[in-house]
């Protein structure tokens, strides 16, 4: 089983959120960046399961900047074989899936694994763009997958309900809470990681789509109101009259 | 200029449709709604009160799966010659409408909360903790529209229902089981939403919660160490790596306020805080707070609206 999962670094998330150059950009002072949390705790945890279960190997790729290389071996401690790196700026969803289905697609893989959505963009654009890609079936938001020969059984969530489907590999999945639980790299890991291989491969011509061209803050509250923990009355009228969202 | 909405109409028509097709009705153009499945007409007519002017309908799909929905989308696009294609950013649209971006080479912006401005569409970014202006460059253009972002608008009258052949292709996915949402309003829907945490101290002590949130008509969420311990569902999990909501009320119990949960909860109108300790940072962020037990709040609050509602 030859599993390549798709990682972005996302802001730490306990980061100060703010903007430079006239909020055009994302201002980066400060900012530790992570292996973003839904492509670490469950992608490359439940990648690994699979992998410690039936063989075969895990490899991670990441459209980005030679910056990114930290992140990338934050990932590889948790426990991948190797990393590609496409040598790019990510400019957008589209961009960025084209380059991992053209690498995806000239190194057969068994399935491509994507997070949720990451925790800065929160798109979830990247692994169904892949899926189109590669013309190969996607299935979204999986909280269970198990592969038996070439056939995955996975659960997914549908709105409120829960539905299990089965689809022949390969097939892109994109992993939500409940695959897998987050581990922890331990020292031997760390060490590892540090000569495992990554190899930087270059991108192939794509053009974006879309772009950001500029953010905003939301407005800072007014104070909170205080009440009477005695007096729920009081509550509940200024939450009809005042707040009219009863 | 015509623009497609596709309508999720597997389970009848759910609030966020009718938000899709009002948006679509926002902007400038003829709304065509594109569904699949077996809803009865009669259903899918009601769409012309919220400003469809016609529905298709392909009938030979009948599962989620998003290539097929994709195809017939693709072909309904070609049909039409609609430049602009909206969804609610669901489940199912988080699967499609990828997709159906490199399929027709349009620009996507997920998470949209406002109309288009020109080219460029404002969307939550930073799981709610900011706002971000989403630039399309190509022609046709794909909205996925954040949920409860825009309420439905009617006015209208029934439209006609077509059938429609949308070159859907063969299923790649088979469907083995399915269970039927249980709840009665889908947590990224709700307008009211009640909310608990750690503070709470265990999962039998949510009955209390259950009952504020029947009362108010909410739906119940909580933080996400709760879901993590297994004390409530995952599915009930807000914050950054939750469900990103924004109900029109959040009244939170017995929860901190830590930032990763305050990034999915801080786009609703007004947050209510109950919390015993003075200090927890949620009252920064809250409109209305209550410094008290939650165990003896939370009952409290819930009689009073029993009362409320009552005398109105
Ligand atoms: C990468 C990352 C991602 C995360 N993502 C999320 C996320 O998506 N969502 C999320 O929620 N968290 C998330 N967290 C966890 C977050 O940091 C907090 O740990 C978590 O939100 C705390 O949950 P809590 O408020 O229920 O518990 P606690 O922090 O333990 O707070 C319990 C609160 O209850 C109060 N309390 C105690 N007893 C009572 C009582 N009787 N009545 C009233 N109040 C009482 C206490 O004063 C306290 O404020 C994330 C953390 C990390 C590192």
């Amino acid at each position: 089983m030859k599993i390549l999962v798709c990682i972005s670094k996302s802001p730490d998330t306990t980061s100060k959120i703010a903007f430079t150059d006239g909020d055009s950009k994302f201002d980066e002072n400060g900012v530790q960046y992570i292996v973003n949390p839904y492509d670490e705790w469950y992608a490359l945890v439940r990648a690994l399961e699979i992998k410690e279960a039936n063989g075969g190997s895990v490899t991670i790729v990441t459209v980005g900047t030679a910056t990114d290389d930290t992140v990338i071996r934050k990932a590889l401690a948790i426990g991948a074989d190797e990393a590609v790196r496409i040598d790019s700026e990510p400019t957008d969803a589209y961009f960025v899936a084209m380059q991992i289905a053209e690498y995806a697609k000239s190194n057969a893989f068994d399935m491509v694994l994507t997070g949720k959505e990451t925790i800065n963009y929160n798109g979830s654009q990247v692994g169904g763009m892949i899926a189109a890609g590669m013309d190969l079936p996607f299935i979204s938001l999986a909280s269970k997958l198990e592969v038996n020969g070439s056939t995955a059984k996975l659960e997914t969530e549908t709105i409120g309900g829960l539905e299990v489907v089965e689809v022949d590999l390969p097939a892109v999945i994109s992993c939500a809470k409940g695959m897998a639980e987050q581990r922890i790299p331990n020292m031997r890991g760390i060490m590892a990681a540090r000569t495992k291989p990554l190899n930087v491969v270059a991108p192939v011509p794509f053009e974006s789509l879309t772009s950001f061209e500029s953010y905003a803050l939301p407005d800072i509250k007014s104070a909170c109101k205080m009440i009477d923990p005695n007096n729920m009355d009081e509550l509940v009228e200024l939450l009809h009259q005042e707040a009219k969202v009863i | 200029m015509s623009i497609v909405v596709y309508i999720n109409s597997n389970n009848g028509l759910a609030k966020s449709a009718l938000e899709a097709v009002t948006y679509g009705n926002k902007l400038d153009g003829d709304v065509i709604a594109v569904t699949c499945g077996s809803a009865d007409e009669s259903v899918l007519s009601s769409l012309g009160d919220y400003g469809a002017s016609k529905v298709l309908v392909d009938r030979s799909v009948n599962s989620n799966d998003s290539m097929q929905i994709a195809n017939v989308l693709k072909t309904a696009v070609e049909a039409t010659g609609a430049k602009t294609i909206i969804f609610s950013h669901d489940l199912i649209a988080k699967a499609v409408a990828p997709r159906l971006s490199v399929m027709l080479k349009a620009g996507l912006v997920s998470g949209a909360i406002d109309v288009p401005n020109g080219d460029t569409v404002q969307v939550n970014v930073f799981s709610g903790k900011a706002f971000g202006n989403v630039k399309i460059s190509t022609d046709l253009k794909i909205i996925s529209l954040l949920p409860n972002s825009f309420q439905p608008e009617s006015g209208g009258s029934a439209c006609p229902v077509e059938e429609f052949n949308g070159n859907a292709g063969e299923a790649k996915i088979r469907v083995i089981d399915s269970k039927k949402p249980e709840g009665d309003v889908p947590l990224p829907e709700a307008e009211l939403v009640v909310s608990a945490g750690r503070g709470l101290k265990g999962p039998e002590n949510w009955d209390m919660i259950e009952d504020l949130a029947v009362t108010l008509g909410a739906a119940t969420a909580c933080s996400r160490p709760v879901a993590d311990i297994g004390w409530r569902p995952h599915h009930e999990h807000v914050g950054q790596t939750g469900v990103a909501i924004r109900p029109n009320l959040y009244i939170a119990a017995g929860i901190s306020g830590a930032i990763q949960h305050l990034a999915g909860v801080n786009g609703s109108k007004v947050i209510v805080v109950v919390n015993t300790d003075e200090e927890a940072p949620f009252f920064k962020a809250a409109d209305y707070g209550v410094v008290g037990d939650a165990f003896e709040v939370i009952p409290r609050l819930n009689e009073a609206i029993k009362k409320f509602k009552a005398a109105n």
